[in-house]
């Protein structure tokens, strides 16, 4: 390997080296802060890195991986991202420590002086399979060959499995992880056997070798391929929880840590759609109207389940998880579309997406004991005036509303749509927006109502205020002056489309 | 200049009201109150610097300013005023003062959020009037209806929550057919020319296929039409006025139902002249069908705040009928219709609000009598109640009368429907000042007539319907050369 492609791929190496220091620095001494704030320090190293690799940029390292301008685009996302989570699930965990220490001091009552929770209360594993799962994320959306798609995967999804699980004393965590693990196996099994057909009738695994061939024989030729690709689609659809491969989302989201169903909504997502979108364009699937057919219809049944089931749940995790099947039906629509535009239309909804999704499932981590119904969330205004109107711009952003990030993400889609000419889910769009509405603007009225009974108000740890803030911030920011951001992503994902 | 510090004034004054607000609060109103007062102080100062008729060499805009914003799209942060962006913007800031003050005893629970969303709707409709860059527009356009729905859904009464959902649906249903309309044009003008913008003046004469530009004219249409607002898509309207706190009411019918019609006269027909045409029939229909309507159901309801809420119906269904006749005369008349409605509108719903207030109901048949106990705020209804149906000297009748004219030179026969809907008015204006103000006292006490700040606020207003409707002149000069540069309406 040379010394240009060791540059190329040092955020991979960067990002590959944190767990590694944090298993050491846990092995010398355990404590949390120092465990935070060398994981913190590691995404901050992986996002100075980038600098280098884009100027070495597009190189091919490896026949596994390509760092182009949408890899390291995905891994500052994903870096970013990671920071974030992990600031939150620090302040989380501030605030159930404050539940469980008065646990503990009954117990202590009673005699029984040894915490339960001891192992739960010392977080350090958490931040090392976080930053595997970061890992997995980045090498997902560089991977140019079918061994390093299932490799990255299966990292990213056996790291959340335990993170899921993580409060294990919790029944529903336990169903939680559970679940996902189950059903992210089933996924796996697809995926892989869609790759062994197509290797079949192929003879490659490298996405480009199988674009080629793909786009070659026009219709689909073989019945190796036929039921690869579907094979291939089913797979990455249930990771992406499309309709109606969805079932396995609400329950995952509602069990897990909400810090983690940040990310697993968040960056778990993109890195799948960056995925897809990197086989959409190398097998120019664009042309082929069978798979364009089946992609549209996941789409729109995505935008209307997803959004017509979470009008019925209470629990505003389920809403929420509700809500993130229907954006990736948005997302599918600007996938849909072929072009520049498109691509750079996926670049900044998934911009907007993480931004909103984490911050909304950030503000419900922070917000404090009471549990994730949407009752407890009453008077929250009162109680914690910037926590409650944060937590509305991420709504109003998830729901499209100027001047948030999520408004410009919903023009880019509504533009490539129409550009596309892509009438039916255009008009699903509209139709799916319309419906959102109703939800968010419920949360957000809640927020605003008196509390039924008065709540103390539980002080919000300064790592998630730190992180929420700097989310409300960029936000706005998008919203308000996104140009930027568009340039940033049009040189990004110009060249590679 | 004076669009971006207007916005600026309204944006920061809401935030400044929201932190204050969590100290005291009291202090909010008086922030909404200067903020207000200065906004449109600096906007007369700008009406008074203009030079009598207009006659500009550089066209009807007053003002005009575009700086860079998203390059990538060719969306420009583009602000103009010209005489109709500035009658609309007075009239919006003008009767958000009156608003601030209807809620001045009103509103006692989370005065600073109130007072926020208050400012930031106003900030939303000032952008509206003043955008020209489509985008913008839009943006602007969305921006308002998020406090509207706070104001209307958490300061209502009775279901407003529902009622608030409602107006919120169907209006942001509106704004994205409004963005799918200005896509399709947008896209259709850099598939013609290769040139990305949401500029208006370049957009104008774009030459379209005729049916997609339909489809296109039709989104837009739509949009407005719900603001408007339209027979058929009005049902958000009479539960969203009657509902909301007065306040709310205040800038519901004498500022937001405007956005519609600015809407219409800036941007459909203008972009849109060919198919807005094909559309004039039913377009015409639904207006004159909007005047009788209106007024048949306003004067069934007994409730006071409906009866007003479908008043507004009526009086919007002039503004369609003019619109879609599209010459000078019926322009001119509308925009006089569009500030004259605004300001009686909401004084009568001030006069419901304080009726509430005292009454702690709004149904008329529980009122009769009042102008015995409660002489100044009686006195003061029924001038309103008159001005609403068009009584010569106030300014809905000269708004009336020159969209009548102007329609009826080329659509007699609708012209001649809507003027029997000038009948139905008066019939609910007078019945309502019969049922609530005259006939025998109920048994009441203790009611407090309107002290100085309500008489001073309601006397003001009446002040300026009456001398638009007997000098209308100064209206006039500043909207004709505005609506005179408008594409067809010069005639």
């Amino acid at each position: 390997m040379s010394r240009v492609q060791l540059i190329a791929l040092l955020p991979i190496i960067v990002a590959a080296a944190i767990p590694v220091v944090l298993i050491l620095a846990i092995a010398a001494r355990r404590s949390s802060r120092l465990v935070l704030a060398l994981t913190l320090i590691g995404f901050a190293v992986v996002l100075a890195t980038l600098t280098p690799a884009a100027r070495v940029a597009p190189m091919q390292v490896t026949p596994l991986l390509e760092i182009d301008g949408l890899a390291l685009f995905f891994i500052a996302l994903v870096a970013s991202s990671g920071a974030a989570t992990v600031l939150f699930a620090a302040g989380d965990q501030g605030a159930s420590q404050v539940g469980e220490t008065e646990e503990v001091d009954a117990e202590r009552e009673v005699g029984d002086t040894q915490g339960r929770d001891t192992d739960e209360r010392k977080p350090e594993e958490h931040y090392v399979l976080l930053s595997l799962a970061v890992l997995g994320a980045m090498v997902l959306g560089a991977s140019r060959h079918f061994a390093a798609l299932f490799l990255s995967l299966e990292l990213l999804s056996l790291s959340l499995f335990p993170l899921i699980a993580y409060r294990r004393r919790q029944p529903q965590a336990l169903e939680a992880g559970i679940k996902y693990l189950v059903l992210s196996g089933v996924a796996t099994g697809l995926l892989l056997f869609g790759m062994a057909l197509l290797y079949a009738g192929i003879g490659s695994l490298e996405l480009a070798a199988i674009g080629r061939a793909l786009a070659a024989s026009g219709a689909p030729g073989s019945i190796w391929i036929l039921g690869g690709v579907t094979l291939v689609i089913a797979g990455l659809a249930m990771k992406l929880s499309l309709v109606p491969l969805h079932w396995w989302t609400p329950d995952v989201y509602q069990g897990a840590p909400t810090a983690v169903t940040g990310f697993l909504a968040s960056v778990a997502k993109g890195a799948v759609i960056v995925v897809l979108l990197r086989l959409l364009v190398a097998s120019d699937a664009h042309r082929q109207a069978p798979v364009m057919a089946v992609l549209a219809i996941l789409a729109v049944l995505s935008m209307l389940t997803g959004n017509l089931l979470a009008l019925l749940q209470d629990n505003v995790k389920r809403i929420l998880a509700y809500s993130s099947i229907a954006h990736m039906g948005y997302l599918l629509v600007a996938l849909l579309a072929a072009g520049e535009l498109a691509a750079e239309a996926v670049g900044f909804y998934l911009v907007a997406y993480f931004v909103s999704t984490l911050g909304a499932f950030g503000a419900v981590a922070l917000k404090g004991p009471g549990g994730d119904n949407i009752t407890a969330f009453r008077g929250l205004y009162r109680r914690r005036p910037w926590l409650a109107a944060s937590f509305a711009l991420m709504l109003l952003s998830l729901a499209g509303i100027p001047v948030t990030a999520g408004f410009v993400g919903k023009f880019y889609l509504f533009a490539v749509g129409v550009n596309a000419a892509l009438w039916i889910p255009v008009a699903v769009l509209v139709g799916a927006s319309m419906i959102g509405l109703f939800y968010y603007l419920r949360i957000i009225f809640t927020l605003y109502t008196p509390p039924e009974h008065n709540v103390a108000a539980v002080p919000v740890a300064a790592t998630g205020a730190t992180a929420l803030a700097t989310l409300t911030l960029a936000l706005i920011w998008l919203g308000a002056w996104p140009a930027p951001v568009i340039g940033l992503i049009q040189s990004a994902l110009g060249g590679a489309f | 200049m004076t669009s971006i510090l207007l916005l600026l004034i309204l944006l920061s004054g809401g935030l400044l009201s929201w932190v204050a607000g969590r100290r005291n609060a009291r202090l909010p109103r008086w922030i909404a109150l200067v903020a207000l007062a200065g906004a449109l102080s600096w906007l007369l100062a700008f009406w008074s610097q203009t030079p009598v008729g207009l006659k500009l060499t550089g066209g009807p805009w007053l003002e005009r300013l575009s700086l860079d914003w998203i390059p990538r799209f060719g969306i420009a942060l583009s602000f103009g005023l010209d005489g109709l962006s500035l009658i609309l913007s007075l009239l919006a800031l003008f009767l958000g003062l009156m608003a601030v003050v209807a809620s001045w005893s009103e509103i006692r629970e989370r005065t600073g959020f109130f007072y926020l969303n208050l400012l930031w709707t106003l900030a939303g409709v000032i952008g509206v009037f003043a955008a020209l860059d489509l985008f913008l527009f839009f943006l602007f356009w969305e921006l308002m209806l998020v406090p509207m729905y706070f104001i209307i859904a958490l300061w209502g009464h009775g279901d407003s929550a529902r009622a608030a959902i409602k107006f919120f649906l169907f209006t942001q249903g509106g704004g994205l057919l409004l963005l799918v309309g200005i896509l399709i044009l947008v896209l259709g003008h850099f598939a013609a020319t290769g040139h990305l913008t949401f500029d208006y003046f370049a957009l104008r004469g774009t030459a379209l296929d005729p049916q997609i530009a339909f489809w296109a004219m039709l989104g837009l249409f739509l949009a407005f039409a719900v603001k408007l607002p339209v027979v058929t898509l009005h049902t958000w309207l009479p539960d969203a006025h009657t509902l909301a706190p007065t306040g709310g009411s205040v800038i519901l019918a004498g500022i937001l139902l405007k956005t519609g019609a600015y809407g219409l006269i800036r941007f459909l027909v203008p972009l849109f002249p060919q198919a807005s045409a094909a559309l004039a029939p039913v377009a015409l229909g639904l207006g004159a069908a909007g005047i009788l309507y209106g007024g048949v159901l306003a004067f069934a309801q007994s409730d006071v705040k409906r009866l007003v809420a479908y008043s507004s119906i009526s009086h919007m269904g002039f503004v369609l009928l003019a619109v879609f006749a599209w010459n000078a005369l019926a322009l001119q008349g509308a925009v006089v219709q569009l500030v004259a409605h605004g300001i009686t509108a909401a004084g009568l719903f001030m006069i419901a609000g304080s009726l509430r207030e005292r009454l702690h109901t709004l149904d008329a048949k529980g009122m009769g009598g009042l102008w015995a106990q409660l002489p100044r705020l009686s006195a003061l209804g029924l001038l309103f109640a008159v001005a609403t149906l068009g009584l010569p000297g106030f300014g809905n009748f000269v708004g009336e009368i020159l969209v009548l004219l102007g329609t009826f030179r080329d659509h007699p026969t609708a012209a001649l429907v809507a003027v029997t809907g000038v009948v139905t008015t008066a019939i609910y204006a007078l019945a309502l000042v019969q049922r609530a103000f005259q006939g025998p006292p109920g048994e009441r006490t203790g009611l407090r007539d309107y002290g100085p700040r309500e008489t001073a606020a309601l006397g003001l207003m009446a002040a300026v319907s009456l001398g638009l409707g007997l000098y209308p002149q100064p209206v006039l000069d500043l909207a004709r050369p505005a609506l005179a540069a408008l594409p067809g309406a010069g005639g």
